[in-house]
């Protein structure tokens, strides 16, 4: 190779170029390469549990910084607005109300601070209530150095803040252009891949080859995300001829899932990159794409997915029940469509861990490029996932009933809560018959009702309302 | 969410505020962030239908007479400052602060709370609870659960219980002497039932 004659720009270039080169051979051997194979290195756990250290630094150090300048730092669960009571029912809060050991009693008897438990609800209500939060990123007990997840930060600490500001160039510096470089690869192969797998003739070799190339490109976008997920009960893994529900979170619950298995995913058939994305991955792989204006029609939906889990070569379909992303603390109503199709259900519970990066895509709050700037600018993404032995329809249960099932058995999986409430009404005009459910309980308790003494474990009200 | 979106200098008088209830910085932020939540036409006040929005509060059975005390007699609208001021009275109580040595009583004292509690009930701010509005109180949290008879009788008993003076009416004082008077046996020296015990989640 001939040097240019000038030596400032001639360092200048062999500068850029070592560094180019370090960057893609790094990129290469340790991301890309691993990715293709399905090999780790643990560099992600080894990451993980470095900032778990690092996090419990910062939030020590702003106890400190807090009791040095005599405030106080909000923390959701031990030091909020109102001293919050874990969850019990309304028998089991009247009782310690009142002292009384025995639920048995012959007259009603009504004591005046039975007001107190009504009203402590009613002002935790106001502070705080279920179906907001299940639509605004959960609140963390300690920080995790991102701005956008904190009330305390107010420069209570110079060391935390310095922290703060190399954790910022760390992130948007070194972090948010390797994972943009890692997600545009990934896209590109699937894009170029998928279509030439299209091409091939033999339908077995076709679906071997696409199976490989879907898994690869899934795990090179994972690591994109620098998302750590951990499997478990892979024995119950969603076979041929079924449908995968899961909770709702994010849109990269998909990439999350497809990263272990592969999926038949259903959905509205988009225009622009999504579109083109969607329709070369249709030329290798069987996916339900709808237009628009077959949304609508429920029969067809229906048919086309009774179709699809009838032929027993087709891969599983992925199906979020919730219709909506909630912020992974609850689970909400699922719609009862996918559990009208007469095939096993496989259930999945899928849960983030908030204190590296909130998954929650908060729709109303961020359009999509917004949302994916601020997964790829945070630490990491780390999940867990559970799958559920397979559930069926049982003799006598509705499709209602069945969903129900379902539902209760992901969210006592993830440790989510079961609510009642329907994804689509986000504010909801909440139905007398919830409030009669209260007064109900209430006048069990004054009247000592046998039958309700033992037991009642959850003042959420179970009540089967069909929203 | 987050100090990103909103800062100390959108709240008005905030120091004062500060003061006034006990709650931290933070605490307050997170409250006007709440209150910008619920005010859903930005006019920086609430209105009763602003509460009424909120789902569990919508489900309380008293649910319409807390609403009413945030709001003073007269008054169709509630502005930041009166909205913490009401949800003072039930900060936890093992974070006072006299910050200036004051000898007045702190916002959420347990006579502050059993008077916020005695005005869900006298709706007339008459300083007296009387039978009619025991009664109004007893149909709201028990509903079509209970018959007239038996609600007659229990609103009964609970005054005879509590009328020292023999007028018909509780007033404050004699409602303050119920809670002392009412046994506790698993808890003594209990507090105020009003302070749960931190257990968190």
């Amino acid at each position: 190779m001939t040097w240019s004659t000038f030596p400032v720009d001639n360092l200048l270039c062999r500068c850029l170029g070592i560094s180019i080169t370090v960057w893609w051979t790094f990129l290469f051997v340790f991301i890309i390469i691993p990715a293709v194979f399905g090999v780790s290195f643990g560099m992600r756990r080894f990451y993980m549990r470095t900032l778990l250290k690092i996090f419990e630094w910062a939030m020590l150090r702003m106890e400190m910084g807090a009791k040095e300048k005599n405030q106080e730092l909000y923390k959701p669960y031990s030091n909020g607005i109102i001293a919050k009571e874990p969850p019990s029912s309304l028998q089991q809060e009247m009782q310690e109300l009142r002292g009384s050991a025995g639920c048995l009693r012959s007259e009603p008897e009504f004591e005046m601070a039975d007001i107190f438990y009504f009203c402590r609800r009613g002002v935790e209500s106001i502070v705080d209530d279920e179906v907001t939060k299940c639509f605004s990123a959960q609140e963390l007990e300690s920080w995790n150095l991102l701005t956008r997840s904190n009330y305390n930060f107010r420069h209570i600490s110079l060391r935390v803040t310095v922290l703060w500001g190399f954790g910022v160039l760390v992130r948007y510096g070194v972090l948010l252009p390797l994972r943009v470089t890692l997600a545009v690869t990934g896209i590109s192969l699937l894009l170029v891949l998928t279509t030439l797998v299209g091409f091939l003739p033999n339908r077995e070799l076709r679906s071997f080859l696409s199976e490989k190339v879907h898994l690869m490109c899934y795990r090179i976008c994972v690591r994109a995300l620098t998302a750590i997920i951990t499997y478990h009960n892979r024995e119950n893994k969603p076979q041929n001829g079924g449908i995968c529900v899961a909770n709702h979170t994010t849109p990269i619950d998909v990439i999350i899932l497809a990263n272990d298995g592969c999926y038949s995913l259903v959905g509205q058939a988009h225009g622009g990159l999504m579109g083109m994305i969607q329709r070369a991955m249709v030329k290798s792989s069987p996916h339900i794409w709808f237009e628009r204006s077959e949304v609508k029609d429920r029969h067809l939906v229906a048919k086309r997915l009774g179709d699809h889990v009838a032929d027993k070569t087709k891969q599983p379909i992925l199906i979020f029940p919730e219709g909506t992303c909630i912020n992974n603390t609850s689970v909400m109503m699922f719609k009862k469509g996918s559990f009208e199709i007469a095939c096993t259900v496989y259930p999945v519970a899928i849960k983030y861990d908030p204190r590296f990066g909130d998954a929650f895509w908060n729709s109303s709050k961020f359009g999509m490029v917004n949302y994916l700037l601020r997964m790829m600018s945070s630490w990491a993404i780390v999940c867990s996932v559970w799958y559920l032995p397979p559930m069926n329809r049982e003799e006598g249960e509705d499709a209602v009933q069945f969903a129900n099932r379902v539902k209760a058995a992901i969210a006592a999986q993830g440790g989510l809560v079961d609510l009642i409430w329907d994804g689509g009404l986000k504010r909801t005009k909440v139905k007398d018959a919830f409030k009669e459910e209260q007064q109900k309980l209430y006048s069990q308790v004054l009247v000592g009702d046998r039958s309700q003494c033992s037991d009642m474990n959850h003042l959420a009200v179970k009540v089967h309302i069909n929203v | 969410m987050g100090s990103s979106s909103s800062s100390m200098d959108h709240i008005p008088n905030a120091e004062e505020l500060m003061q006034e209830t006990g709650f931290s910085a933070a605490h307050l932020l997170r409250l006007y962030e709440r209150f910008e939540f619920l005010d859903k036409d930005q006019t920086g006040e609430l209105r009763p239908e602003d509460f009424g929005a909120i789902g569990g509060l919508a489900l309380n059975p008293i649910g319409d007479r807390i609403i009413s005390a945030f709001f003073s007699p007269g008054q169709e609208t509630v502005d930041f400052p009166s909205f913490v001021r009401v949800l003072a009275h039930f900060r936890p109580n093992g974070t006072n602060r006299t910050r200036n040595g004051t000898q007045q009583e702190p916002v959420n004292s347990r006579t502050r709370k059993l008077k916020f509690a005695f005005q869900l009930y006298d709706q007339d701010r008459d300083g007296k609870i009387s039978r009619a509005e025991l009664l109004q109180v007893l149909r709201a949290m028990l509903g079509i659960q209970v018959t007239e008879e038996q609600l007659q009788s229990i609103a009964e008993r609970a005054i005879q219980e509590a009328d020292l003076d023999r007028d018909d009416a509780i007033s404050f004082d004699e409602f303050k002497k119920v809670q002392q008077v009412s046994p506790h046996p698993q808890t003594p020296t209990k507090e105020t039932p009003l302070h749960p015990t931190e257990g968190g989640r």
